[in-house]
């Protein structure tokens, strides 16, 4: 099948070009093209994504696809307006996608941290997106994934705000260029899963509410001390205020451009695409699939055979077409 | 006991203050009627503000389109105060003003009005509202943080203390809590521990004031605590209401003695004045509601020992849209014949030594003391507004299911609903005031015109103090003073509440759904899950819906409400909160894909909030079907039908699962053609009947 005959009857291809000449305009209709289970719109979602891929842009998406994540509470709806401002002001593009817990019972949930991010609404250079963690088991919706790839073609910069410490930044790692956990003062849950191990080790960790005085110096000490126990010398700590007169915003945007420049964009990206499609595809094949590529581990190397400008997707398709011939 | 008791007092009682909320349109309108109700033996005033005053917004804000002169009177100077009370002698008169987040500077600017009548502002009485916690929790008329809105209150307590000795500078509220949905037990808990959350804030300036002096200090915390009153609902549950007041005079009481050793019997007495219950006045057979309001008075009326000190009656026509003065008089006439005619003010208290009151007392007590331990646990009232919050959505959730399933029975509305035609309502505007549009342009060049008129240097000198003033240390500098310089020079309301945004920045209230428990699955909700179900097949995503509030109207009790059961259903639900532009709502809507949008508008603002909205959403090339719920007059409802509203509620479409439902097949409807190029389908489901099913 091809041509616009999903539910949604959008042209894929033509929606992904428009995000690789930066149309910040075909935002909303490509996140409603990749929310979407129907099969024919998967179909042209697929199609939107190869036009974004890196063999379809002639190397790595140009934008800085950073994760932010945190306990309820934590200041990050106020930290992401403070950035927005920040940003805005520098003249960069932003795209945010805040990933909600969906409701167990009903499958519904309520997105409410939207209200909560302070945003110009004549300004069409921001795009923010609520969307429910949906679906996949242990990792971030298919469509969040998807989503952060296409708009880093487009905006400057994409954040995904997942809530949460534990899982939350481990799935979060799987997509983000570079990782932020939010903390706030005197929360004692994240040293103990930084000790414990639970939580992976961010790029950035920050502690809102500097304001707090003390309280807010002894948290940045413990944190600080706790990664160094870790043997961790890369993660930079940093206490910010969303208060007025905001405090640390514009160290934070700098920590985070720096982890960007020293790290290799390029490879990260190439691993989250690679375990992204092993995931993906363990999530439709179950254990069954696994064992006809010959185990987990052979997998991995079959991907790694792979051309490197590949996408999720044609990874998957890899992986498929591995387990037929091995059958 | 109290053998010794006479069953008669040797003179009557004195009637409690009688008062009218009252005030709309504009500052001279509001001013007549409020020498005509006087004239009607009205003993008190009370002041009902717009939104935009209640929010500190001037009439030309973009945020106070369509809300100028509704639900009250805009004042938005010194010359707007001076018009309203013109010709009502100050030093005599008793105004209560519901008003909280701009508080101080409609204070200043009353105290101001009295200084042009000569009147001294020691002579000045009444009441600020003045209780920001139950704004952040059910009314949403907030405008900054909670830090810096808390320094606000103990600021005004400090200063009328000394200057304004017989004003009450806060009333805590239960009243909005009520309102949304809280029990009596959720209503006395949470009360109480705001009034802690304020009179700690108090103890602490107060000290800080007296370090040296502990003695000087007491007394002066003595003098605070005495001013504190309350502001209560009364539910049409009459026995049980009164025993709430009594255990509320019970703490009030314990509190004063233990946690502030307050001694003197007189200020340890708990006062309150009160408006009884609106959440359960109907729109459906709405002269029922008289009957309602009779007997909630009684609840705050019967027993002489905790007899509200001013009450205000609302009209029976709440729920239909704003009262007219006839409206407004029949309330005042409830409360006449009441103190007037019957007895109710010969004896002493009926209830005393009463097993049944008294067992009914100590069971309120017991849940009160459990729940305010809890809110203690989260830090106090300040810090547990987000768990506060989620408990009220919780209960309200709870008391609509009660009624959708006629396990809470509601005359005219859930039961005993054949009805002949209601004579009341059947004038050309359906027995509502409906306020002049021409109010707003009219404002909008008054508060122009006073700009340009007034000496600019000192109101910007002032502004400047103001901003000086609030960027100080709290303990050294009271706000009071420069806001009332600011009031002096001319400054608007407007140009008040930005200064300090500026300094203290801006502040959203939790909206408590996300934390809302999920609704048991009956049948209905089993049925409606599965419709959402298939229709999320047939749209390949799960249906979306935007629920938000346009305009300054801050009662999102019932926008939650949906927002929740939408969820419950199944749906993906962007709640987007209060006081939004037509922008806002466009651009949200366009950027998270949704199929339809919900908004809801209690103020009366909706014919020309919502064309504006409708509007936007066109021009941002969103077509997706716009519900409207919220209270409707009848005979605007064909208007926002063709303005392209889809689907309108009121009152009377207290199914929720049933208005979910219709939302449903609204949006299956608009996506009826399999294939077809739906993104661009034409609002022509505007017309499918499915709205006011409930009619």
């Amino acid at each position: 099948m091809s041509g616009a005959t999903g539910p949604q009857g959008v042209d894929g291809a033509a929606l992904g070009g428009r995000l690789r000449e930066r149309d910040l305009s075909a935002a909303p209709p490509a996140l409603n093209l990749l929310e979407s289970t129907a099969p024919a719109d998967r179909e042209q979602a697929a199609a939107l994504l190869r036009e974004v891929s890196p063999a379809a842009l002639g190397g790595e998406a140009p934008g800085h696809v950073i994760g932010i994540t945190g306990p309820p509470g934590a200041g990050k709806s106020t930290l992401l307006s403070a950035l927005l401002k920040r940003w805005r002001a520098d003249g960069s593009t932003v795209a945010m996608l805040a990933v909600d817990p969906s409701s167990r019972h009903s499958g519904g949930s309520l997105l409410g941290d939207r209200a909560r991010v302070e945003f110009d609404p004549s300004d069409h250079e921001v795009f923010i997106r609520s969307t429910s963690a949906g679906e996949r088991l242990g990792g971030l919706a298919w469509a969040t994934r998807a989503a952060a790839h296409a708009l880093a073609a487009a905006f400057d910069v994409v954040v995904i705000e997942t809530v949460g410490v534990g899982q939350a930044e481990t799935e979060v790692a799987d997509v983000a260029d570079t990782v932020a956990v939010v903390v706030q003062p005197g929360s004692g849950d994240v040293l103990q899963f930084l000790k414990s191990g639970i939580m992976e080790i961010p790029d950035v960790l920050v502690v809102t509410k500097a304001d707090l005085g003390q309280l807010a110096v002894r948290t940045r000490r413990d944190v600080s001390a706790a990664l160094r126990s870790l043997g961790s010398r890369d993660t930079r700590v940093l206490a910010v205020s969303s208060l007025s007169p905001p405090q640390g915003i514009d160290e934070l945007v700098a920590a985070l451009g720096e982890h960007r420049e020293r790290s290799s964009i390029g490879e990260r990206r190439l691993r989250a695409r690679r375990a992204n499609a092993l995931a993906d595809y363990a999530h439709e094949h179950g254990e069954r699939g696994l064992r006809a590529l010959g185990g987990r581990r052979a997998a991995e190397q079959l991907l790694e055979r792979q051309e490197p400008t590949l996408d999720t997707a044609a990874l998957v398709a890899a992986l498929e077409l591995g387990a037929k011939g091995a059958g | 006991m109290s053998g010794d008791h006479s069953a008669r007092l040797p003179e009557p009682d004195r009637p409690w203050m009688m008062r009218t909320y009252a005030g709309h349109s504009t500052a001279k309108a509001s001013n007549e009627l409020y020498r005509r109700n006087l004239a009607k033996g009205q003993t008190g005033l009370s002041v009902a503000f717009d939104l935009p005053t209640q929010t500190g917004y001037d009439p030309d804000d973009e945020l106070a389109r369509g809300e100028v002169g509704k639900v009250g009177v805009p004042i938005s100077h010194r010359g707007d105060m001076a018009a309203l009370m013109d010709g009502i002698p100050l030093g005599e008169m008793n105004t209560s003003m519901t008003i909280n987040a701009t508080a101080a500077w409609l204070l200043s600017l009353y105290i101001v009005a009295a200084e042009d009548q000569g009147v001294a502002q020691e002579q000045l009485q009444g009441t600020t509202q003045n209780d920001i916690i139950k704004e952040f929790l059910a009314r949403g008329t907030y405008a900054f943080p909670p830090a810096a809105s808390m320094r606000l209150i103990a600021d005004m307590i400090a200063y009328t203390v000394e200057h304004v000795p017989k004003w009450n500078p806060i009333n805590i509220c239960s009243y909005h809590l009520q309102e949304a949905g809280a029990t009596p037990v959720q209503e006395i808990a949470y009360s109480m521990s705001n009034a802690i959350a304020v009179l700690d804030a108090a103890r602490e300036r107060v000290q800080a004031a007296h370090a040296d002096d502990e003695a000087a200090a007491q007394e002066l915390m003595e003098q605070v605590f005495g001013r504190i009153s309350f502001f209560v609902n009364a539910g049409v549950r009459f026995i049980e209401e009164h025993a709430k007041l009594r255990a509320m005079a019970t703490l009030w009481e314990e509190l004063g003695r233990e946690r502030y050793g307050v001694q003197s019997e007189r200020h340890l007495r708990f006062r309150y004045g009160v408006q009884v219950n609106s959440l359960g006045l109907t729109e459906a057979q709405p002269e029922n509601n008289v009957q309602r309001i009779v007997l909630e008075a009684l609840a705050v009326t019967l027993g002489r020992d905790a007899r509200a000190r001013a009450i205000q009656l609302p009209a029976w026509n709440e729920a239909l849209g704003l009262p007219r003065p006839w409206d407004q008089q029949w309330s005042l006439r409830i409360q006449q014949v009441l103190a007037y005619e019957t007895d109710v003010l010969e004896y002493p208290d009926i209830f005393e030594g009463s097993i049944v009151m008294d067992g009914l007392v100590s069971e309120l007590l017991q849940g009160a003391r459990a729940e305010m331990a809890v809110v203690a646990e989260h830090g106090g009232a300040v810090e547990a507004v987000a768990y506060m919050k989620a408990a009220l959505v919780d209960s309200h959730r709870e008391r609509i299911r009660r009624i959708e399933a006629g396990e809470q029975v509601v005359v005219g509305q859930n039961r005993f609903t054949e009805t002949e035609d209601s004579p009341l309502t059947s004038d050309a505007e359906g027995g509502i005031l409906v306020v002049d549009p021409a109010v707003e342009a009219e404002q909008i060049d008054e508060v122009r015109a006073w700009r340009a008129s007034r000496d600019q240097a000192a109101v910007d000198a002032a502004l400047a103090g103001l901003a000086e003033a609030a960027a100080a240390p709290e303990q050294t500098t009271n706000l009071m003073d420069a806001t009332i310089a600011a009031a002096r020079a001319g400054a608007t309301t407007g140009e008040w509440s930005r200064t300090l945004r500026e300094v203290f920045g801006s502040y959203r209230a939790p909206t408590g759904v996300g934390e809302a428990a999920a609704a048991p699955a009956d049948d209905e909700l089993s049925e409606l899950r599965e419709e959402v179900a298939r229709l999320q097949e047939r749209l390949g995503r799960r249906p979306k819906i935007l629920v938000g509030k346009p305009g300054l109207d801050g009662h999102s009790n019932g926008a939650e409400q949906i927002a929740v059961r939408a969820r419950d259903s199944g749906m993906d639900v962007v709640y987007e909160g209060i006081r939004l532009t037509p922008a806002q709502i466009a651009a949200s809507a366009l950027q998270e894909g949704v199929h339809v949008i919900g908004l809801s508008i209690l103020s009366g603002s909706h014919r020309e909030l919502i064309p504006a909205v409708i509007g936007a959403l066109r021009e941002a090339g969103v077509d997706a079907p716009v519900v409207v719920g919220g209270i409707i007059p009848e005979q605007d409802v064909d208007d926002l039908r063709r303005a392209g509203v889809a689907a309108v509620y009121t009152p009377k479409d207290f199914d929720i699962t049933r208005i979910m439902r219709d939302i449903v097949e609204l949006v299956g409807a608009g996506y009826a053609g399999a294939g077809a190029a739906v993104a661009n389908a034409p609002v022509a489901v505007a017309g499918n009947g499915s709205a006011n099913g409930a009619a």
